[in-house]
């Protein structure tokens, strides 16, 4: 059976790309310190020593849309192309090619529906930075072969944030029972409080430092019961109207498992958003 | 209510370059085109096959054609939507992040619970 080697959850932020590469007067003050943080959490994947990515995100209206809206989708094609034309615009992100590893991909759609989960899929998708952000901060050399899974954290009627724990359990259930000696990493994208096109928007910091402050601590401890008690469809909106992303680390909370403590944590205190990093090795260490 | 086709507008003209920068010049003529020639056409599908039945509600021909973003937030248009397609026609003209402030505070008057959004 395949081997999960690295649960990773971490915020998605467009802008590193920019940062990260920018000199001169260009660089922001914050690059510097952001580049080390981006490279030691970039460690906690390369020392798992994965052989394939499967990696959870969210369309942010590119190919995925209301006349047509799926609540999980799974990509199951041999290729992605990625970063859509708003993006180099607003952010600067570069046009990207992944290979996708298919086989998983037909597993988890089989296995998961049977799971309960009637998956959509797709065999032709472009994904988005919410994806490919991990990918340049974690794996920049892009070099493994993944598989795309999406959640509508965006266009209501959303899923409830305990069936994205379960979402987040039932992955972990079929990454391990997949029939392969692959060695796979589970990489999440979410927010923490973030408010977009509201007038909390671009502060100095996230819109609401306490619950990220709460948010962080439920993640690293691995709190589930507490986290799951608190948060729910309509709470999320009092952090800032885009803080429904938070449910995507609740679903890596999933894969990482009730209680499980991340072996890795790491803030970064930003405007407009709050950085945060988070590795498990679901079997104690890095073999 | 048609928050629908408000988001449709958005996403439509966000995507594409060139009717990003009609939309900036000549908003009030652009937004009569779109809703003519693209509110009814269902995305992938071929032209003869085109819904019937969408419109803007006056309100909403209205703001889009000020170029009120406010008001398409009260309107409950989808924020990112917003958002994205106002940074783009409007970010260069400004400093560094001062657009997204000032769309911030253009919005200060707005507390929770925000407008709803689901379509
Ligand atoms: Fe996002």
């Amino acid at each position: 059976m395949a081997e999960l080697v690295a649960v990773i959850a971490s915020t998605h932020h467009p802008f590193f790309y920019r940062a990260s590469t920018s000199t001169g007067e260009d660089r922001p003050p914050f690059a510097d310190e952001w580049v080390r943080k981006v490279e030691a959490f970039r460690e906690t994947l390369t020392k798992a020593r994965p052989d394939v990515l499967v990696m959870v995100g969210s369309d942010h209206f590119h190919q995925l849309w209301l006349d047509n809206m799926p609540q999980f989708l799974v990509g199951k094609a041999p290729f992605y192309d990625a970063n859509w034309y708003n993006e180099e615009r607003e952010f600067g992100l570069p046009r990207m090619l992944f290979e996708g590893q298919e086989d998983l991909s037909t597993y988890i759609l089989r296995e998961g529906i049977d799971a309960g989960f009637d998956l959509a899929f797709s065999n032709e998708l472009r994904i988005d930075h919410s994806i490919t952000c991990p990918i340049i901060t974690l794996r920049p050399q892009n070099d493994l072969p993944i598989v795309p899974i999406y959640t509508n954290i965006f266009a209501p009627p959303l899923p409830r944030p305990s069936r994205f724990v379960q979402l987040g359990k039932t992955i972990r259930q079929l990454v391990e029972s997949w029939p392969s000696d692959k060695r796979v990493a589970v990489i999440g994208t979410g927010h923490l409080s973030l408010e977009l096109g509201g007038p909390r928007q671009f502060g100095p910091h996230g819109p609401d430092p306490e619950f990220d402050q709460k948010a962080v601590q439920w993640i690293a401890s691995g709190d589930l019961d507490g986290c799951l008690s608190e948060v729910t469809l309509d709470s999320l909106h009092l952090p800032g109207n885009a803080t429904h992303g938070f449910m995507d680390f609740m679903l890596m909370m999933g894969v990482a498992g009730e209680g499980k403590k991340a072996d890795y944590v790491d803030t970064y205190d930003l405007f407009h958003t709050m950085e945060a990093y988070f590795t498990w090795y679901p079997n104690g260490g890095v073999a | 209510m048609s928050k629908y086709l408000l988001n449709k507008f958005l996403f439509t003209v966000d995507r594409d370059p060139e009717l990003v920068e009609r939309y900036r010049e000549d908003p009030k003529g652009m937004v009569e085109a779109w809703e003519s020639e693209y509110a009814n056409r269902i995305l992938n599908c071929h032209g003869a096959e085109s819904s019937t039945w969408l419109r803007f509600e006056d309100a909403e021909r209205e703001a889009l054609a000020a170029h009120d973003y406010p008001r398409l937030f009260e309107l409950g248009a989808h924020p990112f939507l917003t958002l994205t397609l106002f940074i783009a026609m409007f970010e260069r003209d400004h400093e560094p992040l001062g657009f997204q402030l000032e769309y911030a505070r253009r919005l200060g008057h707005f507390a929770l619970p925000y407008p709803d959004i689901a379509t």
